[in-house]
Order: structure tokens, then sequence, then C-alpha cells
């Protein structure tokens, strides 16, 4: 049983009140403790075991596992003795092999940087901390945290040196041709190289308009002619947006820097109405059958029906700065919008969610968005819709965010995000190939062609020497026409051969949206 | 005689408290400069403030102003009792946890200074100017350092000597030293009483290819 000496051991165990001397040292102690034993190297002096196995055997058989500290056996005193009295420890010599067991053992427990091995590797730490201060020092920091930074902010150093490193694309092979030069390319002076501004639209009539400064230039590719629609008269005033509406092709709608909105007849090269509302410039136009939907500087949307004479039917309130990009759904039920304040927003087109039926497309009066995303950290200018699943769309970031990432509409929900490495510009899809295009602009104003939704870069076109600021497709459903900063309007045939079932269905859906009286599969 | 006067005048004592005020002073810009030019905190909520004849960036984030105001009080305490051997300004990738760099100011206080109340007699014209010194080499320092690719958070070690009194809101940290550092001394600066030395280590950058 126990002997009387195991007993008074028990008793200084179990006593509470005495300092807890066998629980880890305190770093300070531990290291004054490595330090010392390392500064006296006196070895072979005598045999005292080193301090971790000194559990004396008191009977000479083993009494408990090796494993698990017999707390009994363990002569607690001794112990304490020893990891303090740090003279004696080095006067115990711990010998060479003892020592490097112990850096070992601490350099597997610290991890990589430990205190021995970093001090004795004294070359490095020296330099900076070494020369001054005692050699005890206890670490403290202040347990409340300083606040983590918000997670969009990626620092303007982070942004400009890391432009086009971040892409990790993976490279699809290619599987088809797409002709690297383009078809050919247009001088546009005066382009304003602006971000914010959309200036560029295609009509279903092969009718490319494009504003340039103060005017709004036409050019038929059937024809090749060109010509000056319309100049805006008032001093300093300029084209910000131009859309054209999506049946026929004979109306142009004009966004002005005086914060005007102006239908234009091109057949006639007249104006037809001026639509007041906004007090800022109009950068983003869209059309929904008869609904033109505007953006500008002065952070709302606004509704018109360009048909009756009260034309705001709604002004769309959720933006905090300008609206940069507007994008209905193919099918006319989703508004995409998205601004300088790096949200992007999807408005419903109205509960009945038929725009065709009703006089309004739906929204009336002041209109709150379905749904705020606030997953960009830059301007979000460039967005598009995916023809074959209409509840998917596409958003582009500006040059601090750069990212490309497509969202489940319906839900808000994110399906995919992927870093191109430079500001997004425009986005389009290729139902062609299943494909995703965007264009770029500093350092490289290339134009990318993503496979959807694997966003394996399928190619990479260049040519254009400033960012490509603006990008529609024609209504061949093969070739593309891109703005860049440069000047230069190009023309590329990079969405390949329209398949016929394809365009058919393409067709269909346009039919859906708009009357909603037949079904594509039927179609098919 | 006129002009002797003038000179007691300006020339200002500065005891243990006012170096204790000027050393945790510059703490605080110093900290805000390295926290602006490394980009820890995005740079629209920084603003401008005239402070050694430099245009200083102070952060108006609230939750680090308290903070800073947290730390920078328990420090000038410790100052006062002359327990404080360094001052470390750690930054680490936010996910990864792994430190990237290690700004560390060495602090050698004069024991005299400190227990026997010897003041010092060096123009606060002349300390501005080594303390603009090194927050020019700070902001310097940026062409030189690594990009840091990952959004960081930063930590303040201070290191004192053991028998400092340790408020509970205090714990003991890990050093948390850099594997493989590179090493750069910067500048220092002395109020006679505290001298205070800067020195930055950071990490090798990935030699990535461009």
């Amino acid at each position: 049983m126990f002997t009387q000496k195991d007993r008074v051991e028990f008793d200084e165990v179990m006593d509470c009140n005495r300092p807890i001397e066998s629980a880890v040292m305190p770093r300070w102690k531990r290291k004054a403790l490595a330090r010392a034993s390392a500064a006296a190297s006196t070895p072979g002096k005598s045999v005292v075991p080193p301090v971790c196995a000194s559990a004396p055997v008191t009977d000479g058989t083993p009494t408990a596992c090796r494993m698990v500290p017999s707390r009994s056996g363990m002569d607690v005193e001794v112990g304490h003795f020893a990891l303090t009295s740090s003279g004696a420890a080095s006067a115990a010599g711990a010998d060479a092999e003892t020592q490097t067991y112990r850096a070992a053992l601490a350099a597997n427990l610290l991890g990589g940087g430990s205190i021995e091995a970093s001090e004795s590797a004294a070359g490095a730490a020296a330099a900076t901390e070494g020369a001054c201060g005692s050699p005890e020092a206890r670490v403290l920091a202040y347990k409340g945290k300083a606040p983590a930074a918000h997670a969009s902010s990626l620092g303007g150093a982070r942004v400009l040196y890391s432009q086009n490193k971040g892409t990790r694309a993976v490279h699809a092979k290619h599987t088809r041709h797409i002709p690297s030069a383009p078809e050919h390319c247009l001088d546009a002076p005066d382009l304003v190289d602006d971000y914010y501004l959309n200036l560029l639209d295609w009509s279903c009539s092969n009718v490319v308009a494009v504003a340039l400064g103060p005017s709004v230039y036409l050019w038929n590719a059937a024809t090749g002619s060109t010509e000056v629609m319309c100049e805006l008269e008032g001093e300093g005033d300029y084209v910000t947006s131009v859309s054209w509406i999506k049946e026929g092709g004979g109306y142009l709608a004009v966004g002005t820097a005086s914060a005007d909105v102006q239908l234009w007849d091109v057949e006639k090269s007249k104006q037809v109405r001026s639509m007041a509302g906004h007090t800022a410039r109009v950068g983003a136009l869209d059309w929904n059958a008869h609904t033109l939907s505007s953006g500008s500087r002065d952070s709302t949307i606004m509704n018109h029906d360009v048909r009756v004479r009260d034309h705001l039917t709604a002004t769309l309130r959720g933006h905090e700065q300008e609206v940069c990009g507007l994008k209905w759904s193919p099918d006319g039920s989703m508004l995409a919008s998205g601004g300088n304040d790096n949200m992007l927003c999807i408005w419903d087109a109205g509960a009945s969610g038929a725009p065709a039926t009703a006089s309004s497309g739906g929204m009336r009066g002041d209109v709150t968005p379905k749904f705020v995303i606030r997953e960009h950290t830059a301007a979000v200018k460039a967005l598009a819709w995916c023809p074959w699943n209409r509840t998917t769309l596409a958003s582009g970031g500006g040059s601090s965010d750069r990212c490309i990432k497509t969202w489940n509409a319906s839900t808000g929900s994110m399906l995919h995000s992927v870093d191109t490495g430079s500001q997004v510009c425009s986005l389009l899809f290729n139902s062609n190939h299943r494909e995703l295009i965007s264009t770029h602009g500093f350092s490289r104003n290339e134009i990318n062609v993503w496979r959807y939704p694997t966003f394996t870069k399928v190619r990479e076109l260049t040519g254009h020497t400033g960012r490509v600021l603006h990008m529609a497709a024609g209504p061949d459903g093969s070739s593309v026409v891109t703005a860049g900063a440069d000047e230069t309007l190009r023309f590329w045939n990079l969405l390949g051969e329209p398949r016929q079932q394809a365009a058919k269905d393409m067709d269909a859906a346009r039919t859906l949206g708009r009357t909603r009286l037949v079904s594509s599969r039927s179609i098919r | 005689m006129a002009a002797a006067a003038t000179e007691t005048a300006t020339r200002s004592v500065i005891t243990l408290k006012g170096s204790v005020e000027i050393v945790t002073e510059f703490f605080g810009f110093a900290i805000n400069s390295i926290l602006f030019q490394r980009g820890i905190y995005p740079p629209e909520t920084f603003d401008k403030v005239a402070k050694y004849g430099l245009p200083m960036l102070v952060s108006t984030d609230e939750g680090l102003k308290s903070y800073l105001s947290h730390v920078l009080t328990q420090i000038s305490g410790w100052l006062l009792e002359g327990k404080v051997q360094k001052l470390v300004v750690v930054i680490t990738g936010a996910d990864s946890g792994e430190t990237l760099e290690r700004w560390v100011f060495n602090i050698s206080p004069d024991k005299a200074a400190v227990t026997g109340g010897k003041s010092s007699d060096k123009p606060l014209k002349e300390i501005q100017q080594e303390i603009a010194g090194i927050i020019r080499q700070i902001t310097a320092s940026v062409s030189f350092l690594p990009l840091l690719s990952e959004p960081c958070a930063f930590d303040l070690l201070v290191y004192t000597d053991p028998d400092a009194v340790v408020p509970r809101a205090w714990e003991d940290s890990d050093p948390r030293y850099i594997k493989d550092g590179e090493d750069m001394q910067l500048r220092s600066f002395t109020t006679r009483v505290h001298k205070v030395s800067a020195a930055v280590s950071y990490r090798r950058g990935d030699d990535e290819d461009i």
C-alpha cells in the first residue's frame, strides 16, 4: 500500500494552494533555461539525467506506462528544482545529446520558427532584434484584436501590380476556328473614353450605332454606308448612351449628358420625342418591348413607356451612385442593373410577370429591387443574360474587382466567379457554342472567349490598343463589334456559324418572351 | 543677452513623461502609416493630418481607432515604468495566418532617466526630424517590400520585462517570427530618454514569373 513518503507526495500534489510547478512554464522561463544550459557547456561533469526523464524509480520496478505520467512516482520538488534553478541544471551538464534532443523537441512542438531555433540561428534574428533589449522578455498581445479590414478592399498597389497575373484560367483545347484578326476596322474619332457609358449598339436591321462625342453615327453593315444621325446642340453636351429598340430596329434611344432621353426615328432621321425626368447624365439604356429603361448618374433607373404621353411608368431606386449597366432578360421578366456603388440589382418586371400584356412593363411607381448583390468590389458595368437559361445572369466588375460572376437571378445566389486579371468592360453570351465573351481593359485590352459554364478560356484576342469599352452582337449571329478607347471599331467573326436550330430557338425564346403564346419546346 | 534669453525659452526640457508621450504618439502614427502603406485597410478609410512636417494618414475606422488607443495607452503605462523592450507590428495573411511582415520598434530606455528622473534637453524639432525620417522610410518601403497579394490582418506584440504587470486583457503570444525572412534596418530616433530604432523583416517574395 502507500508508504509514508507516497502519502506526503500525494498530499503535496493534491494541495491546491501551492503554485503549480509542473505546469507548462512561461516562455521566458523556458527561454532562460535553454539559454543557461546552452551557455554552460561543461560536459562530462556528472550524469544527472535530463529533466524530462527525472522520475526516480523508487522500488526498482517500473510502476506505470511510460506514456501516462504517474504522479505518485514523480518527485515534484526535484523536478521543480531542476526546472527553476538554471545554475544547477547547467551544472548537471546537459550534454550535447540532450541539447540536440531538446532543440529538436522544441522545434517540433513550437513549429519551424521556434525560439531556440531562431535564436541560435542568431544571424537573421540578431540583425533586427537581438541588438537591443534584455534577453528575457514576455511577448504580449492585446486580446481584443483589431477589426478586420472590409473584405472588399483590394489595395491600390495590389490592383495595379497583379493585373493580368491572377488569371489562372485553364485553357481549353481549340475546338473551333476563331479568326484572330478583326474582319474589318473602322475609325471612331472622339469616342469618349469613359467606362460608365454605353456608346455602341447593333440593331436587328444590321445598322451599327455609335456615339462619337456629341454625334451619333450610323454604319450600315450591309452596304457599308455611314451617316450622321444627329448632333447635340448644347455646349459641352455629349451622347452618353445609345440603344436600339429590339423589334424592327427603326428606333434608336439616345441618352445625353444633359440628362435627356431622346427617341429617334432612324428612317426619317428625326427626333420623335424627348423624355425628361433624370437630373444627371443617362449612361445606360435598354429596351423591353415598348418600355425603355434608363439609368442615370442621379442613381435612379426610370422606365418610360414610349407610346404614351405620360411616359414615366416607374422609378427604380436601389443604387446609391451612377447606374452604368442595364440589361433586360431575354424574356423581359427581369431587369439587371449595375452601378458605380459596386452593387448589382435585380428587379422583377412585376407581380404579374407578363410585361408584354401589361401596359407598362409591369412596374409602376417607386420600385425597390428584388435582389441587391454586393459581391463585386468595383463598378458593375458589364452585364449579360444567358439566352439558353432564362435565370442566369453574368456580371463583370471594374478594375479593382476584375471578376466575372454568374448568378441565378431567381434566387440571387452566385453560381461561379472567375478572376480575369483585368477590368471587365462588357459581356456577351454566345449561344452558338455556349460561350461567354468578355472584353477587358488594362493591361492587355483583350477579348476573351470562355467556355460556359466551366470557364475554361477558349481564346484570347488582342488587337485593340486601348481598353475595349463596348461590345455588341450583330443580327447575323456570328459577328461581334467592339469599340475601344483607341478610337476604333473592330468587327470580329467570333461567334461561329449559327446553328439553324439554335437560331430558331433564340427566335422562339424571343417570341415567347413577347407574346407568351407558344412554348419553345413545341418548335423543337 | 537677448539671444541667451530666447535660447532658454525655446529649449524645452523633456522629462520621462514627455518622452513617453512623444514615443507613444510616434507609434500611433507609425502604425497608421504601415497600415495605410501596406494596404491592410482600404485607403479611403484614412484621413490626412499634418504632423512632423509631413502629411500623415490616420485611420478613421472607429473600431481600429479604439483598438489602437487601448493598446497605446497600455504601452505608455509600461513605458513610464520602463518595462517595454519592443513593439512589433505583425502583418499576417488574413486566411493563411502566416506572418508576412514584421515591423519591429526596439525601445531602449535610458535607465537613469526612468529611475532617477533625469531629463533630456534635446530640441523637440530635432526629434521630430528624426521621426519624420523613419516615417519617410516606412513610406518608401513600399518600393522594396514584396506585394501583399492576399488580404491581410495585423497584430501588435509588445515585448515587456518579465516582471511587468500584465492586465487581464493581455495574453502571452507567440513571437510570430518569419521563416527565412529578409531584414531591413530602418532609422532610429532618440529623445535621450528613449531610443527607438525601427526594422522590418519580410518574407522573401516568391520568385514567380512575371
